[in-house]
């Protein structure tokens, strides 16, 4: 038994508390962000609120010259896009998915799964790019007349599809969209079908199930808060999605019931106002829409993961 | 028997739907690159490295946004990612089971998909309207902010894969925990945490949206960190959006070396976790 030095000891003591200290004031420093950035926003923001109040949300108007902010258009703009985004990239991505998980072959399984997540890797603005030189022209040339001929003259839908192509606009933004959180819905969607245990599928196969019928009657149900949860996850990054939005949508501030008119969201509009906003009602309304912002990603952000980790927790307790 | 038939061929629809959705996501990422390389090779050319951006109309380089770029990654993660393992560190072990690592896991997943674009406006408010100019600092302590959920969240999971085993025999030698992290915990997680430093430059050296009203954009050389500050993400999207050809090339160009710089990272990151993988298991 060694003699302990006790200047020895208590020196390691204090280390200890300091160690201690640090970690513990770093973790504190996370809560203290998102505190910090609630609380920058509600102030920078509070000259707009007080001067409009609730009619902030409620106007269309967004006009720099008589100073009369409303915040509708964004949000319009933000909800439209982010559900064009949904609709194509839910599909797909559990495509995407149940193809990892049930049909590649084991060679392919991981290139192609970090393909996918390489994809998520890419930078929005290089999405934005892209989108602008390359998607909209195309779709401007070839998908956008077919759609304003064929469509666009029906009754009811008809009315998404009017006026001229102009390539970018809502639709094009919602397709930039959905290619962005593809990689994220695919990702989630694939690890939550994989927590589903082999048992449960092989009992369906010796039913006599068919892939599909596994997949949809076992695996689906199985997994639906996980997938759920992804699926909202790839909802919050699509609703606060800056850059490539901002290239592709046109940065108009109306409301207009063609999908293929241009629009603006609430991000594209602070993006593209924010430097060249000049008065304190103008910067003040900008900041109103990073709090609008702020507050529908936190809820979407917080529902998706109370769901994925309510999943984890049973996934614990059932392992 | 029909009812059989109809059950296969519904099957197959949906599965071929499936490879469908797959080709379609790898069509667009080849579709991505494919662009990249063959609009941004023209604008690679060893002025890129060696001039400054050009005015309108000019030609020019990109330097100062290269330089700018790197030096504001840096200090972003300099200043973030102390941050992110040190409190990974918290909610491994000091925290572990407390109310306190359960909220602050909570809150740091949120932030890990918050838009970047509110960091921005954060930072915007307590400091660039406090100095009352765009500064590069501003710029760096923005993506310092969005580095530290990443190492957060894979500093506390690495560390949660490193055998109990380990951490008890250090203890039985005497060593306080703080010690034990030091030299036990940390050298085991090493790859991991590296993983996560990379990731995190991976996710902040593209990030444009935080820096348009942080660091702004500067057309000359400037080593100052209390100035403006050119870099890659805000170049791009100026000259991308710009009439001018040479602008646009070199938006292009710029917008190449960043998806290289960053798909290397991630290329890198995950090789670094496939071989820590072996280990992990042994370690269970």
């Amino acid at each position: 038994m060694a003699i302990i030095d006790p200047r020895h000891a208590a020196r390691q003591l204090v280390y200890e508390r300091i160690f201690r200290w640090a970690t513990l004031s770093a973790a504190v420093l996370v809560l203290l962000i998102l505190g910090g950035v609630a609380i920058s926003l509600i102030y920078g923001a509070w000259p707009a609120l007080a001067h409009f109040g609730f009619r902030f949300v409620t106007r269309e108007i967004w006009n720099p010259v008589t100073d009369q902010y409303g915040a509708l258009g964004p949000i319009f703009g933000t909800v439209v896009t982010s559900t064009i985004a949904m609709l194509l990239a839910v599909p797909a991505g559990f495509g995407i998915a149940l193809f990892l998980t049930e049909l590649c072959p084991p060679l392919l399984k991981r290139p192609i799964g970090v393909a996918v997540e390489l994809l998520a890797a890419v930078p929005s603005i290089i999405f934005g790019i892209w989108g602008l030189f390359v998607l909209a022209p195309v779709l401007q040339r070839h998908v956008q007349p077919w759609l304003i001929a064929h469509v666009g003259v029906l009754p009811g839908v008809g009315a998404l599809f009017k006026g001229p192509p102009f390539g970018i606009g809502i639709l094009t933004a919602g397709i930039v969209l959905a290619i962005m959180v593809l990689p994220f819905i695919a990702a989630t969607t694939r690890d939550v079908f994989d927590t589903v245990p082999a048992m449960l599928k092989e009992s369906g196969y010796g039913l006599g199930a068919t892939t599909w019928e596994v997949i949809w009657n076992v695996v689906v149900p199985h997994s639906r808060v996980g997938i759920v949860g992804g699926i909202m996850l790839g909802l919050g990054r699509a609703l606060g999605e800056t850059m490539a939005v901002t290239f592709v949508i046109g940065n108009a501030h109306r409301i207009s019931a063609s999908l293929l008119a241009p629009g603006t969201t609430i991000s594209s509009a602070i993006a593209n106002e924010f430097t060249e906003a000049v008065g304190d009602l103008y910067t003040s309304s900008l900041i109103a829409l990073g709090l609008l912002l702020f507050l529908i990603t936190f809820a979407v952000i917080a529902a998706a993961q109370a769901m994925l980790l309510r999943l984890e927790r049973r996934g614990a307790s059932a392992a | 028997m029909s009812r059989r038939i109809w059950r296969k061929i519904k099957n197959g629809i949906f599965l071929a739907l499936s490879c469908v959705a797959t080709l379609i996501g790898l069509a667009c990422l080849a579709a991505i690159l494919w662009t990249l390389i063959t609009h941004g090779v023209s604008g690679m050319s060893h002025r890129l490295f060696t001039e400054m951006t050009p005015p309108p109309g000019g030609s020019g380089g990109l330097l100062n946004a290269i330089y700018g770029s790197a030096v504001m990654t840096g200090v972003g993660i300099l200043i973030g990612s102390p941050i992110g393992v040190l409190a990974g560190t918290y909610l491994a072990e000091y925290g572990r089971g407390s109310k306190l690592a359960t909220v602050v896991r909570f809150i740091n997943d949120v932030l890990l998909s918050a838009p970047s674009i509110i960091v921005g406006l954060f930072i915007y408010e307590i400091l660039v309207v406090r100095m009352r100019h765009f500064s590069a600092i501003a710029g760096a302590l923005a993506l310092a902010v969005i580095a530290i959920p990443v190492t957060l969240r894979t500093t506390e999971d690495m560390l949660n894969l490193v055998p109990a085993g380990m951490k008890d025999s250090s203890a039985a030698l005497g060593a306080y925990p703080w010690r034990t992290t030091l030299s036990v915990l940390y050298p085991a997680a090493r790859s991991g945490i590296v993983t996560g430093l990379l990731l995190a430059i991976a996710r902040i050296s593209g990030e444009t949206a935080p820096l348009l009203f942080t660091a702004l954009n500067n057309q000359f050389w400037s080593t100052s960190l209390n100035g403006p500050m050119a870099n890659l993400p805000v170049v791009i999207f100026q000259f991308a959006l710009s009439p001018y050809k040479d602008w646009q090339s070199l938006a292009w160009a710029g917008a190449l070396l960043i998806t290289i710089a960053i798909l290397i990272l991630s290329i890198a990151a995950r090789i670094l976790i496939a071989y820590l993988s072996p280990s992990r298991g042994a370690g269970r």
